[in-house]
């Protein structure tokens, strides 16, 4: 069962449906695809209450104008497009409810590159190869594997929730700014024998711009050369997202949702995962600069961005960051962070550093029974 | 059975096992048997693999497990594994129309290698082509193993459009193209198998680890006759598995 939800008016420049991305099939030279800012399009999800993953829609810089036709809740998310509802101005990153015959707009690019309008219940379109997402090159995925055009008429699925609660983005995080200018993460690789000495303080220090020719596969670079040891080929391997490949001309490209899923050219450095969604909100024309930054630095930038996302989902979530070498103490037992926020070992008290302890009083609710406990944060001795 | 796999990680995502340096069967059968052990491992934090050449790519959830536990998990399949899994070959036959329209380069090829276009067809199709890898395109093999004797170089100038299907040749290379592309490659047969379709599951005929073997095909309508069946998924494709 499925409920007819708007109608394409004007397509926009690049509207097409996107989930998360595909996901298994790599191996057989299927790319990933889904949305480019991947934390908007889940945070517009769930602001409509959906399951992370449901379909919504990728709007890209010039955008569409839709016509609801029945009642229902949306969001927008990701880039400021001057989104208006029966003309008068929206806010973003919050839930709208909206009702049959109104009509959405967007005008001029305000701020980034992407809007994401997430619908209740998700956008209904078969999935291939467990994804919704458009492949655009191999015409699969999304609505007959293409962008919209008028007069297409979008489906939902039925929401799991038929009363929203209205939702918005956490007191303590601000609706993001993207700005002109853009300071990329990286992680650079180990680079024996592949590129000049200097190559890697040249990506450091210099300002890219991105060229025209960027696209959902990747973003064209250019800037200062980055000089190979020993030519740019190397034997094909898979393509990791937000690989830097360097070819012959010595111009960087960033791989992005669309890249093929293997090549042959060299890679300087690796986009890091919450930086994708950066990199997808900055415009052709505009700069970039690069930082290096650990790994560690890397993966609690991914954690931070996933206890936002948590905060959406649940306001009982605790406003702390957690992250590997914590430890966590209930009732006398203390628990070690072991991987990511979710996996704890249960460890020693003496084992805790007495200096770090902090203490919360928390609140959680299990099958409608609300019980109040006070936790303790510390750090491994 | 894994000599000198090295682990390299490239961004907070991905992790690559190294097996060698160099393009050759036995190298590439440790990328595949590692990728096989792995999924048997069935460790949810792995969120895709890709096989290369040489390496295989492993693509993980950062929330789920961490790098360094991650690594601990690639080395103990390393060590698990003492002794080389038996492993049988999987050949599957594709069959091939070369002739006429759908062979403009044929006597090309022939020519260039001072052979008769019977000769061309008899060693491209009597030769095991091993599937190194998937990738450029969805359901595009890298084979290996194309006798020297027939290698050609590309076009200067690429075609617009090459015919799904097409069977090329380029420099030591062969290869199929599982859509309609632009292209270079010397194009010397068709096959009417769909190589890629997403109403599969796993889309593609082929799969990395695989060889392949060309069947000439008699004329244009057993061409047809088996296009239709595979168009409809009924196309029984010949697989052998040999010891």
């Amino acid at each position: 069962m499925n409920i007819p939800t708007f109608k394409i008016l004007e397509p926009g420049l690049l509207t097409t449906i996107q989930d998360m991305g595909r996901y298994g099939y790599q191996k057989y030279g299927v790319p990933v695809s889904g949305a480019m800012d991947q934390f908007a399009m889940r945070a517009a999800n769930i602001l409509v209450g959906n399951d992370e993953n449901a379909a919504v829609l990728e709007i890209t810089a010039l955008g569409p104008k839709i016509e609801f036709i029945t009642d229902t809740y949306i969001s927008i998310t990701g880039a400021n497009l001057s989104t208006n509802l029966d003309n008068i101005p929206i806010p973003r990153w919050e839930t709208i409810k909206t009702t049959r015959g109104s009509n959405l707009t967007f005008n001029e690019i305000q701020d980034g590159m992407r809007a994401y309008l997430g619908i209740a219940g998700g956008i209904d379109v078969p999935l291939v190869l467990g994804s919704r997402s458009t492949n655009i090159q191999s015409s699969f995925g999304g609505l007959e594997g293409r962008s919209l055009k008028e007069g297409d008429i979008i489906s939902t699925l039925i929401p799991i929730d038929a009363k929203l609660d209205f939702k918005n983005l956490p007191d303590t995080y601000l609706i993001p700014k993207y700005g002109e200018y853009h300071e990329i993460k990286i992680i650079l690789n180990s680079q024996e024998n592949i590129f000049a000495l200097e190559a890697s303080q040249i990506i450091t220090q210099s300002k890219y711009i991105i060229s025209p020719e960027s696209d959902r596969m990747g973003y064209k670079l250019e800037g200062p050369k980055l000089l190979h040891q020993n030519g740019p080929d190397i034997i094909s391997e898979g393509n990791p997202p937000g690989a830097i490949q360097v070819s012959g001309d010595g111009q960087p490209t960033i791989l992005l949702a669309d890249r093929g899923t293997t090549g042959g050219y060299t890679k300087i450095a690796t986009v890091i995962s919450t930086d994708m969604s950066k990199l997808a909100q900055a415009l052709p024309g505009q700069a970039l600069t690069f930082k290096s930054v650990t790994r560690e630095e890397a993966n609690k930038s991914f954690y931070e961005q996933e206890k936002i996302l948590e905060m959406m989902r649940s306001k009982d979530v605790l406003d702390v960051n957690l992250y590997q070498g914590q430890t966590i103490s209930v009732d006398g037992r203390v628990f070690e962070i072991q991987d990511g926020t979710r996996n704890l070992t249960e460890v020693s008290t003496s084992t805790v550093n007495t200096d770090s302890k902090q203490k919360y009083s928390a609140k959680a609710t299990v099958n409608n029974t609300t019980h109040n406990f006070e936790i303790e944060i510390g750090r491994k001795s | 059975m894994y000599e000198n796999i090295q682990l390299i990680s490239s961004g907070d995502q991905v992790i690559f096992v190294q097996f060698g340096g160099e393009i050759n069967p036995d190298i590439n059968r440790q990328v595949h048997d590692f990728d096989k052990s792995l999924h048997d491992k069935n460790i949810n934090a792995v969120v895709d693999t890709i096989p290369g050449y040489k390496s295989l790519m492993i693509q993980y959830d950062p929330m789920q497990i961490s790098t360094e536990n991650l690594e601990t998990k690639l080395l103990e399949i390393k060590n698990d594994s003492s002794e080389q899994i038996p492993r049988k070959k999987t050949i599957v036959n594709i069959p091939v129309l070369y002739q006429g329209k759908y062979a403009p380069d044929l006597e090309f090829v022939a020519e260039h290698n001072n052979l008769k276009t019977e000769e061309v067809i008899r060693i491209h199709s009597e030769t095991e082509y091993l599937v190194y890898m998937i990738g450029f395109t969805p359901g595009f093999p890298y084979l290996g193993g194309l006798p020297s004797r027939l290698s050609t170089p590309r076009m200067s100038t690429p075609r617009l459009k090459i015919e799904k299907g097409s069977v090329g040749i380029a420099e030591t290379q062969t290869g199929i193209y599982p859509a309609s592309s632009p292209g270079g490659w010397r194009i010397i047969g068709r096959t009417p198998l769909l190589l890629f379709d997403t109403h599969n599951d796993p889309p593609s005929i082929l799969s990395a680890g695989n060889y392949i073997r060309f069947c000439p095909i008699k004329n244009e309508n057993d061409f047809i006759k088996i296009q239709k069946l595979s168009e409809k998924l009924e196309y029984k494709i010949n697989i052998e598995i040999v010891s």
